[in-house]
């Protein structure tokens, strides 16, 4: 895995890459800018989280890695191409998957619209049938390969939709949403599917998700935006460390007992219903919840449990505030440059330290609680 | 992972080389044959698309008998040279909106994101648009043109002569060609109005509506747009006056009707300039 | 009676809401009533100018009238068939619609009103005002005759909503609702009197026309506006009005209480 020494075949790269819209408010034009000064490079074979709150400038990011948008300004490069120029050529070299925006054909069975995209894309016959039968192995879509779309079950229809858009054996894979609404099953199995394409074949992965459970088993690195700015980017563990990677517990207990504090690298944040129900963070770097959980047993009965994963959302604020602590504390003495250098060699470097043209200033500097 | 499953794949090939790569038209082909296979294959629903599309042609035609009851002439036209008229611009337009027709859907696609797919496949986004679709319905308003159309050429007395039929092939042509250009003039505006599709729609029904009837009876500006701008005085109405050479309104001399096939390109000019505005300003790019 | 009154007409100002988002819909709107007004004036005025004398009842500004009204009255009228109710039945959200403390019927009119009477000012109004100023058309004589107009196109409105749920209705019974609507939509709009005047249609067609409701939505109200049928004539035309509202509006509450065992005995 490497961030940035693979200029040359970069599968994605952009600089400064900005999009700004006009909206009408009221008498005024405001311009906003969807995404702001962008610089990432993606290399071949990269699995990367993209992740950031509703609005944050995903979609938008990846319109114009695509070419569908043209950017306000900054650079893009995508497999090489220029994605607006050279958009034909690319599409040869890039699936898409929108969770929402479906490419099937909604009254035709699957197979029907994967013989239409093995046209659409001019794959040999062979080469279509070679590849359709991989996919319906790999995607288990035998049982409703002659469905019809529209009677397919959304898990059913996700994978039809990923395998769509693989069937050209695309470079870049990028997938929008693509566990969104799926049952556990579900998910589980497509991030396996994921994985095994890319080992196989070396493609590379660009997937914006809301959960964290997908980046968690997918992408070594991630990047986080946050209204347009790269917030973050680096490995996964590193964004942890940032974030502190707390998972909650959620433990129903058999009798109200008062608050479960003073267990080992563990926070006490409610009870609820007289102390029946009990909110513990765990912090995953230090201890396991099993463990936590053992030490909850020793006190009281556990009736059930539930364990929450981080929300994105809550991810995205706390890297936002942990780098405007950050930028605070870089007024003095030593820059906060130092230590994201340090950290970009071991490729976990934040977007605004890797050496990028947005140096130091983080993007939250000075702007906080505003 | 579960157990394996076998895979019962029914794909279709084209042909004994297996490892030739397909020809350029076939991405479109092969939508298009799927198309009509999935219109046909929905019996009822098909049936009830071919009546209902049958009744709309009849109930446009109803109108114009209702208008000429009673009166011999309008505009300058008698019922049975109006006939020639309607048939003529009809069978075009219909033609025209059995291969363009779902240019219309544009609105819906963009509503509902789904036009960013056509975006991703390697070919025109316009061309696979028209290609996405194809309304074998509307087969059943062209076959009530065409009935117009031949009951007007045995009553209106046209002369069995190369120059009639030359004309009739002429207005056939480019009244389609015209007409598919008013579709996707209007596909390319809607870039610009998603929510405004009435209004483009508005010179393309309304350029049809225009297209049946005598020019003659309209007022200075509308004859400039219909008859100009908007060309389709040549889909029926000029090659009617040619064909019977009967007296022309001002500016707009019955030879013209030779002259279909530059209103056609002025159209498509138009309609390609108004499409490549509207997907430039889709894709931010400006107009 | 205030208080259900107060809920009749927070569902009509809804139904405007709804509408009043879609402005650029409303100018597409207006640009194709123009369109096709001036296309409409053109063959009409040349219709009463051939027939020498004025026909039935019609001079060149009756006829101008005619156009410039029925065109301005299309946002109003729902000639398309399509409803909103059609959708919730078919998808069986209309089971939610019952538990409510108001007749499904009642809010789905008015709702359906109150989108017509919105449309009636940036459609309406600019259609007729832009016709008329261009080329002139008859009005009504007096208040009288202004109020008359105002009512009868009101109850015009109403019509078409009451009778357009009959379409929705009929989804309790049926799979499929489009053949119903596509046949509403292809028969409504000419028997309404919306491509010729009534008048001018042969008397089988005249009395098909008028043994439908459709009339009582775009030609009786254009009419007592324009004055082509004025006194007490123009007073039966209203009072035909209220008897097609009272009569679509009976059938669609019987068949909405016929729905609704239905659904209660299938489940939905």
């Amino acid at each position: 895995m490497s961030t940035g020494s693979t200029v040359g075949d970069a599968v994605i790269r952009t600089e400064g890459l900005t999009r700004q819209f006009t909206r009408r408010e009221g008498l005024r034009k405001v311009r906003l800018s969807a995404v702001d000064g962008l610089t990432v490079t993606v290399g071949p074979g990269e699995a990367v989280g993209y992740i950031g709150a509703n609005g944050a400038g995903k979609s938008t990011t990846i319109k114009m890695l695509v070419g569908i948008l043209l950017p306000t300004s900054g650079q893009v490069r995508t497999c090489g191409l220029e994605p607006m120029a050279e958009r034909v050529r690319l599409s040869r070299q890039v699936g898409v998957v929108f969770g929402q925006r479906s490419q099937l054909w909604w009254d035709l069975p699957v197979a029907e619209s994967f013989s239409i995209l093995g046209a659409v894309h001019r794959l040999s016959p062979h080469d279509e049938r070679a590849r359709t039968v991989e996919l319906v192995e790999q995607l288990e879509m035998g049982p409703f390969l002659s469905t019809p779309v529209r009677q397919l079950s959304l898990g059913q229809r996700m994978r039809a939709e990923v395998a769509a858009a693989l069937l050209h054996r695309p470079r870049l894979v990028i997938l929008d949403e693509p566990t969104i609404g799926l049952d556990v099953v579900s998910k589980q199995r497509l991030r396996e599917f994921l994985r095994a394409e890319r080992t196989q074949h070396g493609t590379t992965l660009l997937l914006t998700t809301h959960d964290m459970g997908d980046v968690a088993r997918l992408c070594p690195r991630v990047l986080v935006i946050d209204r347009g700015r790269l917030a973050y980017d680096g490995a996964l563990d590193g964004l942890s460390r940032v974030v502190g990677a707390r998972r909650v517990l959620v433990v129903d207990l058999d009798e109200p007992v008062e608050d479960l504090t003073g267990i080992a690298h563990t926070e006490h944040l409610a009870s609820e219903a007289g102390g029946l129900r009990q909110r513990i963070a765990v912090d995953s770097e230090a201890t396991t919840v099993p463990e936590v959980l053992a030490a909850v047993s020793a006190r009281v009965g556990v009736r059930d449990l539930a364990v929450e994963e981080p929300d994105i959302e809550d991810v995205v604020r706390r890297v936002y505030l942990a780098q405007a602590g950050e930028g605070q504390r870089s007024v003095g003495p030593a820059p906060g440059g130092a230590s994201g250098g340090a950290s970009g060699a071991s490729g976990g470097a934040r977007g605004g330290a890797s050496g990028g043209p947005r140096g130091t200033a983080g993007p939250a500097s000075g702007t906080l609680g505003s | 992972m579960a157990e394996p499953t076998q895979p019962v794949i029914a794909i279709r090939t084209g042909g004994s080389e297996d490892s030739v790569r397909p020809g350029r038209f076939a991405p479109y082909r092969a939508v298009l044959a799927s198309r009509a296979r999935a219109q046909r294959s929905y019996r009822a629903s098909f049936r009830l698309d071919l009546v209902s599309s049958a009744l709309v042609a009849v109930v446009e035609l109803a109108e114009v008998l209702v208008l000429y009851r009673s009166v011999s002439a309008l505009g300058g036209l008698s019922l049975a040279q109006v006939l020639l008229v309607f048939g003529l611009a009809d069978v075009g337009f219909s033609l025209a909106s059995l291969g363009f027709g779902h240019v219309d859907d544009l609105p819906e696609h963009l509503r509902r994101g789904t036009i960013d797919v056509f975006y991703l496949r390697p070919q025109p986004v316009l061309a696979q648009l028209v290609t996405s679709d194809i309304n074998l319905r509307r087969l059943a308003r062209a076959a009530v043109g065409l009935a117009a159309l031949v009951v007007g050429l045995i009553v209106a007395g046209v002369p069995a002569t190369w120059r009639s039929a030359a004309l009739v092939l002429l207005a056939v042509v480019c009244g389609t060609t015209i007409s598919s250009a008013l579709y996707v003039a209007a596909g390319g505006l809607q870039f610009l109005v998603i929510d405004g599709a009435e209004m483009t729609n508005s010179f393309v029904y309304g350029g049809r509506y225009a297209a049946t009837q005598p020019a003659t009876v309209w007022v200075a500006p509308v004859r400039a747009i219909f008859g100009y701008l908007v060309p389709v005085t040549f889909c029926g109405y000029l090659p009617v006056l040619a064909m019977l050479r009967l007296p022309a309104p001002g500016w707009l001399p019955a030879w013209l009707a030779w002259c279909a096939p530059l209103a056609a390109v002025w159209a498509w000019g138009l309609a390609l300039a108004c499409w490549r505005w509207g997907s430039r300003r889709y894709q931010g790019a400006g107009g | 009676m205030r208080a259900r009154a107060r809920v009749w007409w927070r569902l009509v100002v809804a139904g405007m809401r709804e509408s009043a988002t879609y402005r650029l819909a409303m100018l597409g709107g207006l640009v194709a009533n123009l369109t096709f007004g001036f296309l409409k004036y053109g063959i009409l005025t040349a219709r009463v100018h051939a027939g020498g004398a004025p026909v039935v009842g019609y001079s060149v500004a009756v006829m101008s009238a005619y156009v410039w009204l029925s065109q301005g009255m299309l946002g109003s009228i729902n000639l398309f068939g399509r409803t909103a109710l059609a959708q919730r039945i078919s998808s069986g959200d209309v089971a939610v619609d019952f538990l409510r403390p108001l007749s499904v019927q009642t809010s789905a009119c008015l709702r359906e009103i109150g989108r017509g009477l919105l449309a009636l000012a940036p459609r309406g109004l600019p259609s007729v005002a832009i016709g008329a100023g261009l080329v002139g058309m008859a009005l009504p004589y007096g208040v009288a005759g202004y109020l008359l107009g105002a009512l009868s196109l009101l109850l015009a409105i109403a019509v078409s909503a009451t009778t357009v749920y009959l379409v929705g209705v009929s989804g309790f019974w049926l799979v499929e609702t489009r053949g119903v609507q596509v046949f509403y939509m292809v028969v409504s709009g000419f028997l309404a009197g919306l491509f010729v005047p009534i008048a001018l249609m042969p008397a089988w067609l005249q009395v098909t026309a008028y043994a439908t409701p459709f009339p009582a939505m775009l030609m009786m109200p254009v009419d007592v506006v324009s004055g082509r049928v004025g006194g007490l004539a123009a007073l039966g035309l209203v009072m035909a009005q209220v008897g097609w509202l009272l009569l679509t509006a009976a059938l669609g509450s019987r068949l909405t209480a016929a729905g609704r065992r239905r659904l209660e005995v299938q489940g939905g």
